[in-house]
């Protein structure tokens, strides 16, 4: 595995090329109910092309769900979505591509994992072999790739999918707090991978709960909370200096839990 | 990946097919439905080699009740019919499914029992004065209940003995609905009467403490017919091997063959083919 | 009961001896029961895998009905392939009746819906593990259920295992289409039937261990490969 610069501030947008002025995905008035509850409700999303979009918020914020409703895994209630300013249809989705926080790999070995995900893009022979090399190399598991994909460790696993997504050479890739359960090393090659992509081209929309990472990898940021989008703005003006009271309370490590309420410190009588 | 599926699969459907419908060419054999009783007797085993010898016809036995038996005549499913049951022999051959009925063989019935004898019929040789007594005692009774030749020729024993055995179905009258054997191994089991054939009673392997208590009784006689399938009811019916066969059966050889047959140093079936059909 | 060993002793030693009645009627078994299971599983596989995947109208009563149909009486089974089979039936002149490619069919048809009411559960189970990734991914529908049946593969062997123990037990459908003929459609269990009615229950007996004793084998044989892939990590 290449060695990575770990903890290095992510690429200035400025040293890639100026990206296209209209998004590549948006969003209007998403919402979304499931069991009787309201879990997405009125949410805008315009994803710029080439961007590092961070979409943070703590737990049941919805911002799976926002993922998966813009990656046309599932539908609103309300709202439409469009990709590159049409309808997002299958060519869309083909031009797509997710990472889920667990890896969901097949019961084969790693080699064929990336070819089951090539020969379902249409690939064949030479060219489809071609990519399945690239792609081992640059997840650094050449020497794994005869070995049942389940017997990797958690972080080579995420690799395999990191790898097996970029291998369909997508537009977008939705990351879902990719390296949530991964140690540090793991984490960095996986943060490797995605600012390889993003250099490439690649537009990033990636979950993430870990401040560290969001500093590392944010370029824009979207925060939601409760099934509404809090803030958006770009990843040091929400992460440094955020406005809202939710993202603010993420920033100063409390716990929001509505606009009414006071930490359990304040309460207390006791200051953080 | 998919076609390389698509035509393995392929592949195999052809083979299987093969398998199922070309396997066999057409191979010189005929089918006989026949009792249980000459089958477990080991009749057929004994006779049947020597008529292969000598004509290169393979014989393949279907070897179920009599009702099924001419059931399964009565749809095609056999060349030959050999059975014991005149009556139904000559109702098949009258509806048009036989072509001609001949005597081939007889045994008789007996009368089996457990040793304990409790209706005291043991060394009677009137079954007619028998039977009354097991009816008097409700000691069990097993009987075949399967519209066999068995089945149908111990009703009428039963009817010329006055009683009205179906009546007491259920209670020491019972009723297996099985072959010979199913219905000897049940008898065995629960220490009842049992009326068989002495052809299968001998060669049975499960007598445990059961023995012939009647025998010799004229109305126990016991004769087997043979009958040639009807190729006019069904065209297809192997009717020429067929006749080989049934002429065969009543030739001398054939009829020396049966008599030649021993279980335990006893003739099991008696051979009386006299040229006579009915 | 102490004639027993020696009669148990006596049939293993024919085996042993390769006694070749005894053979034929093992091989014959064999032929018969591996290629209906075969033939199950090349049916029911795809069967079960499409009702465990694809929504359409109908697909619960499907699934309780497959289910339901593990429960099948072989004897009626027997007696409708007759029926169809038969000289008078509407396949008579096919020639398959006491053939054992009749006992083939029959137990063909005996054993499909388990294998494809247990393929689906199997499949079913996959599906919702792997949707969201296939969604994603943009696999087809076709591609669903091929990877799906071949990434079940280690779970199917055992499906194909319970098929394959219900069809070499199986006696009613095989004695009544295939007639029990010596030489051309004796099987194990259609043996031991005959013994048992010729009252030589200790050789019936004997037999029915023989046949414990090669169905055990072959389920053996299969559990060994289905360990070493969970150790492989495939299951």
């Amino acid at each position: 595995m290449r060695d990575a610069g770990f903890d290095m501030p992510a690429a200035p947008s400025a040293s890639r090329q100026s990206l296209a002025p209209e998004p590549l995905l948006e969003a209007r008035g998403l919402v979304f109910e499931a069991g009787g509850q309201r879990l997405l409700d009125g949410v805008d999303v315009s994803i710029r092309k080439g961007s590092r979009t961070l979409v943070m918020g703590p737990n049941g914020a919805g911002k799976s769900l926002l993922l998966r409703l813009l990656h046309g895994l599932i539908h609103p209630l309300e709202g439409d979505i469009s990709w590159q300013g049409g309808p997002l249809g299958k060519q869309a989705r083909q031009a797509q591509a997710m990472v889920f926080q667990r890896p969901v790999l097949l019961r084969r070995s790693v080699l064929a994992n990336l070819k089951f995900a090539l020969s379902v893009r249409g690939l064949r022979g030479s060219e489809r072999a071609r990519k399945i090399d690239a792609a081992l190399a640059s997840a650094g598991l050449d020497h794994l790739a005869k070995r049942p994909a389940r017997v990797l460790s958690g972080g080579e696993q995420q690799r395999l999918a990191v790898v097996r997504a970029l291998a369909c050479d997508p537009d977008l890739l939705f990351l879902d707090e990719p390296t949530a359960n991964l140690d540090p090393a793991s984490t960095a090659a996986i943060e490797n991978l995605v600012l390889e992509a993003n250099a490439r081209g690649v537009t990033i929309v990636l979950i993430t709960h870990d401040s560290g990472q969001a500093h590392r990898l944010g370029e824009d940021v979207i925060f939601l909370q409760d099934g509404v989008v809090a803030e958006t703005g770009s990843a040091r003006q929400v992460l440094n200096n955020p406005q809202s009271e939710p993202a603010r309370a993420w920033h100063d490590g409390r716990l929001y839990l509505g606009p009414d309420t006071r930490s359990l410190a304040e309460k207390s009588g006791r200051t953080v | 990946m998919t076609s390389r599926l698509m035509r393995l699969a392929l592949a195999t459907f052809i083979l299987g097919v093969a398998t199922i419908s070309g396997a066999k060419a057409e191979e010189k054999f005929i089918i006989v439905q026949s009792t249980t009783s000459t089958q477990n007797s080991g009749l057929f085993d004994h006779i049947l080699p020597a008529f292969r010898n000598g004509t290169g016809i393979d014989v393949r036995v279907v070897a179920v009740g009599t009702g099924q038996a001419i059931r399964n005549a009565v749809n095609g499913d056999g060349d030959v019919l050999l059975v014991h049951s005149k009556p139904s022999e000559e109702k098949f051959v009258a509806d048009g499914f036989g072509v001609s009925r001949a005597d081939v063989m007889y045994n008789d019935f007996v009368i089996v029992g457990p040793a304990s004898d409790p209706a005291g019929i043991r060394g009677s040789r009137d079954v007619v004065a028998a039977l009354p007594k097991i009816a008097a005692t409700e000691t069990p009774f097993a009987s075949r209940g399967d519209d066999s030749g068995t089945h149908k020729a111990e009703l009428r024993l039963w009817k010329a003995a006055g009683i009205g055995a179906a009546a007491a179905s259920g209670t020491w009258y019972r009723e297996t609905g099985s072959g010979m054997g199913a219905t000897l191994n049940t008898a065995i089991g629960m220490d009842a009467y049992v009326m068989t054939d002495r052809a299968t009673w001998i060669a049975f392997g499960n007598k445990a403490n059961h023995e012939i208590m009647v025998e010799g009784d004229p109305r126990m006689f016991n004769q087997y017919g043979v009958i040639l399938v009807n190729p006019e009811a069904h065209p297809h019916v192997k009717a020429e091997m067929g006749r080989v066969f049934v002429d065969w059966l009543l030739s001398k050889q054939g009829q020396a063959a049966i008599a030649a047959y021993r279980v335990d140093g006893q003739q099991l079936f008696f051979p009386n083919a006299d040229g006579g059909s009915s | 009961m102490d004639g027993f060993w020696s009669v148990l002793g006596g049939a293993f030693a024919l085996v042993f001896a390769l006694d070749p009645d005894l053979l034929e009627i093992i091989g014959l078994s064999m032929r018969v029961t591996l290629t209906a299971v075969f033939f199950a599983c090349l049916v029911g596989f795809p069967l079960g895998a499409a009702v465990g995947v694809f929504r359409f109208p109908g697909r619960t009563i499907l699934s309780v009905t497959l289910n339901a149909l593990m429960g099948l009486p072989p004897v009626v089974v027997g007696l409708v392939v007759y029926l169809m089979l038969s000289a008078s039936g509407p396949l008579g002149p096919l020639r398959l009746l006491y053939t054992p490619s009749a006992m083939i069919i029959a137990q063909m048809i005996i054993v499909t819906p388990i294998v494809a009411a247990l393929t689906r559960q199997v499949v079913e189970d996959l599906n919702r593990e792997y949707a969201e990734q296939f969604a994603s991914l943009g696999v087809g529908a076709l591609d669903r259920v091929l990877s799906l049946l071949w990434d079940a593969r280690y779970t199917l062997l055992t499906v194909a295992l319970a098929g394959f123990g219900r069809a070499v037990a199986e006696v009613g459908a095989v004695l009544i289409v295939g007639g029990n003929i010596n030489h051309v459609t004796r099987v194990m269990t259609t043996t031991i039937a005959l013994e048992t009615s010729k009252g030589n229950l200790q050789l019936a007996l004997a037999l029915g261990v023989v046949l414990l004793a090669i169905a055990f084998s072959v389920t053996a044989c299969v559990m060994a490969l289905k360990a070493s892939a969970v150790r492989a990590a495939y299951a």
